[in-house]
């Protein structure tokens, strides 16, 4: 990200709105504080015990992913692109967070493992397991790192803060909080931050339209610019995959995002699973996606739409969707239209709102980081079958050096051009050819123990050949194109190698897959209760899963 | 006998920080707002109506939190007296 522009973003930011961001500092550090008293075993500590209600994993499961790129970048891609980035929710995520909590949970929660690599461990022994623990562990802390980055950028160009200053801090912060309370705080905290998110969001969306002269102006203002009325219209989005065709443009939004990277990311990263298995019962784990679902169909119109309003009413946004020299980049579409249209008081809301959301996002990525790490790294190859109290101190001390790894990662993530893409890279490196996995490992119980391990390592080369190829210029895939076709790349290998590798190699003993794959698992386990907590038709996973479907179906004909 | 467990419910939490911000935003909606930050807003005065917004928040939540308290089941209690939180 270019350093441009400097005086144009800077908040005029008074002692009212630092002092509004103190007190959100204070009730995150005394989450941390009050959720330590609850934790009294490696289990507490790394996943909440399994005691959290839907509510607040499904309102977590969200908030995880609202970080750095989630905000910036798509009220990014609203100003470029306008409605057509509503893609990124409505079919880039909801038919598969239904989909985790419908088809996969059972198998995930039923199982009883501890992690989403734990899982390929029962499934397919070592091989499997130890590429994706890995893979997963190192990801994650380069995002976190990445996620500091953004967050640091954007408190300099926002108040002047010394970048590493500001890395520091939001890291000391961070830590400060999941040390001590583990899962349990990072997720109350992420609960909490989405509320902020919106207190922040909505007003800003409601002065902006407001502005514009409400929906109707916003329509004429947008039809009369340089994007025009298609941008007004979610389909076919052709300028938003580049593809012209617009059949083909749909075909690549179903497949590519919809089902490639969407389902890749949402039903097995597990810093998003991860907030599932620490819901209280089976149907508070199915309901927690399905829950997360229907705010994640709303949220894109505080998000999408203050963008398309910044590039209507920031003199430099607009310049620059007029195609003229501005000196600011899209990324800066929030800040830009928060100093444009908020006074002190709700300005100090939105910049909490704008670091909530930073932070949250490394303390989802450390605390996914730490359990893979002490599970299934630390107790699966390095120090077997000692007293839990040991496991619980692994696990803080790997808070701890994943946040300082992290650091040194956010200074790395200083010198890369796009944030985006760099994230979209590890994404499609990794994410991709788990979801073909998993889907096989779930449904096909010939799948051999070889055709687990082979696959992914497989898919992950043909993700990292499309972006090597991209990279040195032999395939010309602007922007996110070499993401998508990685992706598809990636799972396609996978698929072909599993079942080749399979068919070549003995199957897993049966006995030994029960509860983790659909044929050999009993129906009454893949059953959730429905007393106590869980009675009630309007907790019924199907029921809400069918819900936000419709709903979503519903908004993309309003919005087609 | 289950008891309840009071002093950490995340939707107390939630309930004191809208609480604090809404009452902030208030009064420096209904007291601090010269013209300059009326015409920034496009003459909305935001502080006020996000005030108000935000303690309605923080009401539901309360609300919730006084009607359906968290029940700490006593089979679980024996392991967790001292720790019992959520």
């Amino acid at each position: 990200m270019p350093v441009l522009a400097q005086v144009d973003l800077r908040l005029d930011a008074g002692p009212l709105d630092y002092t509004l961001l103190a007190v959100y500092f204070v009730f995150v550090l005394g989450i941390g504080f009050l959720a330590r008293r609850s934790v009294s075993s490696s289990l507490d500590f790394l996943l909440s015990g399994r005691s959290l209600p839907a509510w607040v994993t499904g309102l977590a499961f969200i908030s995880a992913n609202l970080g750095a790129i989630e905000l910036l970048g798509m009220a990014a891609n609203g100003a470029q692109y306008g409605m057509a980035t509503v893609h990124y929710y409505w079919i880039g995520a909801i038919p598969a967070m239904v989909f985790l909590g419908l088809v996969m949970m059972p198998f995930y929660y039923g199982s009883k493992v501890r992690s989403v690599p734990e899982f390929l461990r029962r499934r397919f022994g070592k091989g499997a397991h130890l590429v994706n623990a890995i893979s997963f562990a190192v990801a994650q802390v380069l995002i976190a790192g990445v996620n500091l980055y953004a967050l640091a950028f954007l408190l300099n160009l926002m108040l002047g803060w010394p970048i590493p200053l500001s890395v520091v801090i939001a890291a000391a912060i961070v830590l400060t909080y999941t040390a001590l309370g583990g899962l349990s705080a990072a997720i109350y905290n992420e609960v909490l931050q989405f509320f902020v998110i919106v207190a922040a969001l909505l007003p800003l969306t409601i002065v902006g339209l407001h502005r514009v002269g409400g929906w109707d102006g916003l329509v004429e203002k947008v039809t009369g610019g340089p994007g025009g009325a298609e941008q007004l219209s979610a389909w076919p989005a052709t300028e938003l995959t580049g593809i012209q065709n617009p059949v083909l443009s749909v075909i690549g939004i179903v497949f590519g995002l919809g089902f490639v990277l969407s389902f890749g990311y949402w039903t097995t990263n597990f810093a998003e699973v991860q907030r599932a298995l620490s819901a209280k019962s089976m149907s508070a784990a199915r309901r927690t996606p399905i829950i997360g679902a229907y705010p994640k169909m709303l949220i894109p119109f505080v998000i999408i739409i203050p963008g398309i309003i910044a590039a209507l009413v920031v003199p430099e946004m607009v310049a620059l969707k007029a195609g003229e020299e501005s000196g600011v980049v899209y990324n800066n579409a929030l800040p830009a239209l928060i100093g444009e249209l908020l006074p002190n008081g709700m300005l100090g809301i939105a910049i909490t709102g704008l670091l909530a959301s930073f932070m949250a996002g490394v303390a989802a990525n450390v605390s996914s980081f730490n359990t893979v790490f002490t599970y299934d790294l630390w107790q699966d190859y390095v120090r077997k079958d000692r007293p839990d109290e040991y496991y619980l101190r692994v696990g803080r001390l790997a808070t701890i050096g994943g946040t300082v790894v992290a650091i040194g990662t956010a200074f790395l993530a200083a010198g890369y051009g796009n944030i985006m893409d760099y994230i979209q890279a590890l994404f499609s490196f990794f994410n991709a050819p788990l979801f073909a996995t998993f889907i096989l490992a779930m449904f096909w119980k010939r799948m051999s123990a070889a055709a687990g391990w082979a696959g992914l390592v497989a898919g992950t080369l043909g993700a990292v050949a499309v972006f090597v190829l991209a990279e040195v210029g032999v395939l010309d895939l602007p922007g996110q194109g070499a993401s998508f076709v990685g992706a598809g790349v990636a799972f396609a290998v996978d698929i072909v190698v599993s079942v080749v590798v399979t068919v070549f190699t003995r199957p897993v003993p049966e006995e030994r897959l029960v509860g983790l794959v659909y044929s050999l698992t009993p129906k009454e386990d893949r059953k959730h209760s429905t007393t106590g907590d869980d009675a009630g038709w309007y907790r019924s996973p199907v029921l809400l899963g069918v819900g936000v479907l419709v709903l979503t179906a519903v908004l993309n004909i309003i919005f087609g | 006998m289950a008891h309840k467990a009071g002093l950490f419910d995340l939707r107390l939490v939630i309930a004191v920080l809208f609480a604090i911000y809404g009452v902030v935003l208030l009064v420096v909606g209904l007291g601090f707002t010269d013209e300059a930050d009326l015409a920034k807003a496009d003459g909305l005065n935001i502080n006020l109506w996000s005030g108000v917004g935000m303690l309605a928040l923080s009401a539901v939540f309360a609300a919730w939190a006084v009607l359906r308290p968290v029940v700490v089941p006593e089979a679980q209690d024996a392991g967790a007296a001292e720790s019992s939180g959520s």
